[in-house]
Order: C-alpha cells, then sequence, then structure tokens
C-alpha cells in the first residue's frame, strides 16, 4: 500500500479503504460471561482474512459482556476492533465517557447504531434510553473528534480518533426513503456503511442506483453485508421473522431443495456467491461478514470470494 | 381536576416553524390552556397581533370548547372558507388538541405550545405533576406520594444524600418527595413501609405508545 494515502484517523480500516483496496470486515458476539477468552477465541479464527473485527453491543437486547471491554481485549492482542454502540443504554454522558474510554486504547473504528428494543431481549421490563439517537452519535463522536470538544462545549483533552460508521438497511420500507436516509447519516458525519444482510441482490443493487445517482458512493464507503444461512430453517425465519430483512423465495427454496446435511454447504455457497456478484456493483467498498456464532467459517468464505490475502496495512 | 400544563413557545421557533407559511388560521381552546392563559382568548388575540406585525395573514381564529374531543374536526369545518385559505393552522392548545386537529384535518398544523405535563391544580394558577403514567403504582407503599414522579431521580427505595432541609439539591423550589413519604409515613405510624426493598421497576407496564380497547 502507498504510504501517501491521507486518512482522519489511524483506522487500518479507513487506510485500506483510502486505498482503494475492498475491504473485509467480520462481526463477533461477546459471551453471556466474564471469560475473554470466549472473545478472543472467535477473533482468533478470523484475524488473518478479515481488516477489522466488529463486536457487537448487547445485540437483540440481551446482557452480555460488554463491546468496550471486548475491544480492548482485542486490541490488547493486536487485532483491529470496530466498537459498535447502541444508544439504547446509556445517555450522553456515559456514550462520551466510553468513547473517551476506547480512545484512551487507541480503539479507533466505531459504528453507531440505535439497538434494538429491549422488549427483544432478556430483560423486557428495562427502561430504554435513546437519550441521543444514532444520527446524534455520529455527530457527538465527529464533534469529539474534528472539533475536540464535548457535547456540552468544554475542550477534550487529547481527542478521541476514531473512523465514524453507521448501519443502513437497504430493504426496510419504505424502500424511498432508505436511500434519503442513507445520505442524512453521511451528512451527519459518517464515514463507512455497513449494511443489513443482503439476500435481495436486485433489491440491493437498486439501493446503490439510487444511491450514485446522488454521488453517495464517492462520499461515504459502503461495505455490504451478509450473512450466510446455517440451515433452510434459518432462511425461513430471518424471512418470516426479522422486520426489515428481505430474505426471496427462490433463496429460500433453493436452501430447502438440499438435504438437511448440506444446507450449511449450500449456505456458504449462496453467501461467497453474493460477494462476487457484489464485487461487480459500483459503488460496492468491501464486505461485512457476520457469520453468526459460525466465525470459523469465515476465512473460507473470504478465500473462496477471492478476497484473501488481506491486503497490509 | 387534571390539566393540560403549557407553555408558549419562543417567538424564534414559532417564526422558524411558520416560515414560508403567509396565511395563518389560529385555534384556540377554552378548557386547560384558557386556565393557564396560554391559549384562552386573549392569548389567541395577542398572537393575531403578534403575527400580523410580522407580515403574517391571520386568516380567522376561534377557540374551541375543548380542543381534544373527537367532534373538533365538525367545529373547524364551519369556519371552511377562512381554513382553506390558511397554509397552516397555529394551534394555541396542548399537544392532545394538536394531534386532535391534525388527524381531523387535511391542511398543516402547527403547535404554538410546548406540553410540559399533566398537572393537579394545588391551588390558583399553580399546578403540580403528580403522576406520570408509569403504568406501575406504588404508592400503596409510600402514603400516597409518588416517588417516581416526585423525586427528581425516581428513586423508589428511599432518599439520595441530596435531601436539603426538606428540599431537593436541584431545586431549593421542590420538595425532596422522600422527606415527604417519611412524614406521612410517620404519621400514618407505617415506617415499616420503608424497609419494603421495591425491585427494579416494571417499565413495561404499558409500553409506550399506551394503546388499549375496554371492550
Amino acid at each position: 500500500m502507498s504510504a501517501d494515502v491521507s486518512t482522519n484517523t489511524p483506522s487500518k480500516l479507513e487506510k485500506i479503504l483510502r486505498a482503494g483496496h475492498l475491504a473485509v470486515t467480520s462481526e463477533c458476539g461477546p459471551p453471556r460471561g466474564s471469560d475473554s477468552a470466549a472473545i478472543l477465541k472467535k477473533a482468533e479464527m478470523i484475524k488473518d482474512h478479515v481488516d477489522a473485527i466488529n463486536i457487537t453491543d448487547n445485540q437483540t437486547s440481551v446482557t452480555r459482556l460488554c463491546s468496550l471491554a471486548s475491544c480492548i481485549h482485542l486490541k490488547l492482542a493486536g487485532y483491529e476492533p470496530v466498537l459498535q454502540m447502541v444508544v439504547r443504554d446509556r445517555n450522553r454522558i456515559a456514550l462520551q465517557s466510553d468513547l473517551l474510554g476506547a480512545a484512551s486504547f487507541d480503539i479507533n473504528n466505531v459504528l453507531c447504531l440505535s439497538g434494538d428494543h429491549q422488549a427483544f431481549g432478556d430483560n423486557p421490563q428495562g427502561q430504554n434510553v435513546f437519550d441521543l439517537d444514532s444520527m446524534q452519535l455520529i455527530q457527538t463522536v465527529r464533534l469529539m473528534r474534528d472539533d475536540g470538544k464535548f457535547l456540552g462545549g468544554d475542550e477534550i483533552k487529547r481527542p478521541p480518533r476514531m473512523f465514524v460508521g453507521a448501519a443502513a438497511n437497504p430493504f426496510a420500507d419504505p424502500f424511498e426513503i432508505r436511500v434519503p436516509r442513507l445520505a442524512k447519516k453521511i451528512a451527519a458525519g459518517a464515514e463507512f456503511i455497513q449494511t443489513q444482510c443482503i439476500y435481495n441482490l436486485d433489491k440491493f443493487k437498486e439501493w446503490m442506483k439510487q444511491a450514485r445517482d446522488r454521488g453517495l458512493h464517492e462520499k461515504v464507503f459502503i461495505l455490504a453485508g451478509l450473512t450466510p444461512f446455517k440451515s433452510a430453517g434459518m432462511a425461513k425465519y430471518m424471512k418470516n421473522r426479522v422486520p426489515g430483512m428481505d430474505v426471496p423465495d427462490e433463496v429460500v427454496k433453493r436452501m430447502s431443495g438440499v438435504p438437511k446435511e448440506k444446507q450449511p454447504e449450500e449456505g456458504i455457497k449462496i453467501c461467497i456467491e453474493s460477494i462476487q456478484r457484489l464485487k461487480e456493483v459500483e459503488g460496492v467498498k468491501g464486505f461485512h461478514i457476520m457469520a453468526i456464532e459460525w466465525e470459523e467459517k469465515v476465512p473460507r468464505i473470504v478465500e473462496e470470494a477471492g478476497l484473501y490475502p488481506r491486503p497490509q496495512a | 381536576m387534571i390539566r393540560s400544563i403549557t407553555r408558549k413557545k419562543s417567538e424564534e421557533e414559532i417564526d422558524r416553524l411558520l416560515s414560508g407559511l403567509g396565511r395563518i388560521f389560529l385555534i384556540g381552546c377554552g378548557t386547560c390552556v384558557t386556565l393557564t392563559r396560554t391559549g384562552g382568548a386573549p392569548e389567541v388575540a395577542q398572537m393575531k397581533e403578534q403575527l400580523t406585525e410580522k407580515g403574517k395573514l391571520v386568516t380567522g381564529s376561534t377557540v374551541l370548547p375543548v380542543a381534544c374531543d373527537n367532534l373538533t374536526g365538525e367545529t373547524l369545518r364551519e369556519f371552511g372558507p377562512q381554513m382553506d385559505l390558511a397554509d397552516a393552522l397555529l394551534v394555541m392548545t396542548c399537544a392532545f388538541g394538536v394531534q386532535t386537529v391534525a388527524r381531523q384535518m387535511k391542511t398543516m398544523v402547527v403547535p404554538a405550545l410546548d406540553t410540559l405535563f399533566i398537572g393537579k391544580e394545588t391551588g390558583p394558577g399553580r399546578f403540580d405533576e403528580v403522576c406520570t403514567q408509569c403504568g406501575t403504582c406504588i404508592i400503596g407503599e409510600t402514603g400516597g406520594i409518588c416517588p417516581v414522579t416526585t423525586c427528581h431521580k425516581g428513586l423508589v427505595n428511599g432518599p439520595c444524600g441530596g435531601t436539603d432541609n426538606g428540599k431537593c439539591e436541584i431545586d431549593p423550589e421542590k420538595d425532596c418527595a422522600w422527606t415527604l413519604i417519611y412524614n406521612r409515613l410517620k404519621e400514618l405510624d407505617r415506617l415499616d413501609s420503608m424497609r419494603v426493598l421495591q425491585k427494579p421497576r416494571n417499565h413495561q407496564g404499558e409500553p409506550r405508545p399506551g394503546k388499549i380497547a375496554f371492550g
């Protein structure tokens, strides 16, 4: 990689994207306990095949080891973490404080999210916070980084230097507000986007086209999100039970059309084929592979999708 | 009697909300906002003056008897031509009234007030927030005083360390809820209630937005 690529932060993910490479990220879910080995074991499986590792933040509102501590474990082991932060559980004081905590370990990537409603998790009686929303969290990180200021206006000594990401769902309805919403996140300060899992490639291409028509693909790095199916049951569940997910009938049919023991293989094949097709879509700058509790399959997906070896940064 | 308590928005905010909208129809209400002097007949007249000075054309105005009533739409339709001329309806009622109007009329609505809380009248022109409709009432164990609402931190297991001569550290005008509760329980000889360890609150009592149908 050329040494003269100009970046806003020391993030390895940012360097790779700005150098023009297709980036590869993946995610690891922290354990429901305090054993750091669990998170390090997952990271170990994928470390040579991805540029950065997202750590989810109490995903689906189920209480887990926190994203920040997990990211610190990763950072200390020499990996590149992406700190996922939801605004469901913490107010602006806690969010800013945790951002500084992450910055004190030179965690250089953050993904700003709303977070699933607590009704879905293990504490449905809990109170949500949503003091800020995901747009405002994006703005907050940019304010802290670029202006060196807290939301309250005071100066930050040694501000965080984080590459700022956001999520986008190209499939939720109404479809016509999805690209304007992406534009709003970019205007708020998002520098990279990791999308919802893509199964309906035609619809994703339409979304990308609308994004390109507005020049958004040149203002933000869009990483296409993928989750391999482990079974036909999972495909049906995602289709029918997960709001905002678009799984076309032919994909479910393809998964159901092979014997149960061969379904995991079929799921991985679909994922690899999808990446190969998405590589051709103008504006796709990388891939975010969310292999849920199936991290061991990530290296094979990356290799067979022609994304290996990873560039050095 | 409980009232919806409101405060007039700043002129700057109203100007911003009405920017580009030249013709305005004004709506007040004869109930809560008349009592709190934020949206009764005098305030509507004053608003008419304020808008006219800024070069707006006020196409008409009315003070509805009860803006949050379902008949509001019918009442407003009597102002047909004046309403049809308007680019927006500036509604000087609480948000219940504003939303009732918005659901029943096609013209854009703009609120002129902020809705602060549902208040209990405690004296002439004085209103206190005593209930936040949390859905899981514990006042059977707190002497009929709600700490969820009255304590600034919503603490349910006794006071914090910020009690200052019976007042709250964040506002010397406001009572410490737990001093009130303690005094009341002492009077009732029910101080043992304060030893009850209240569990984390069930915020799912009636998840927001509340929606219910009585059969």
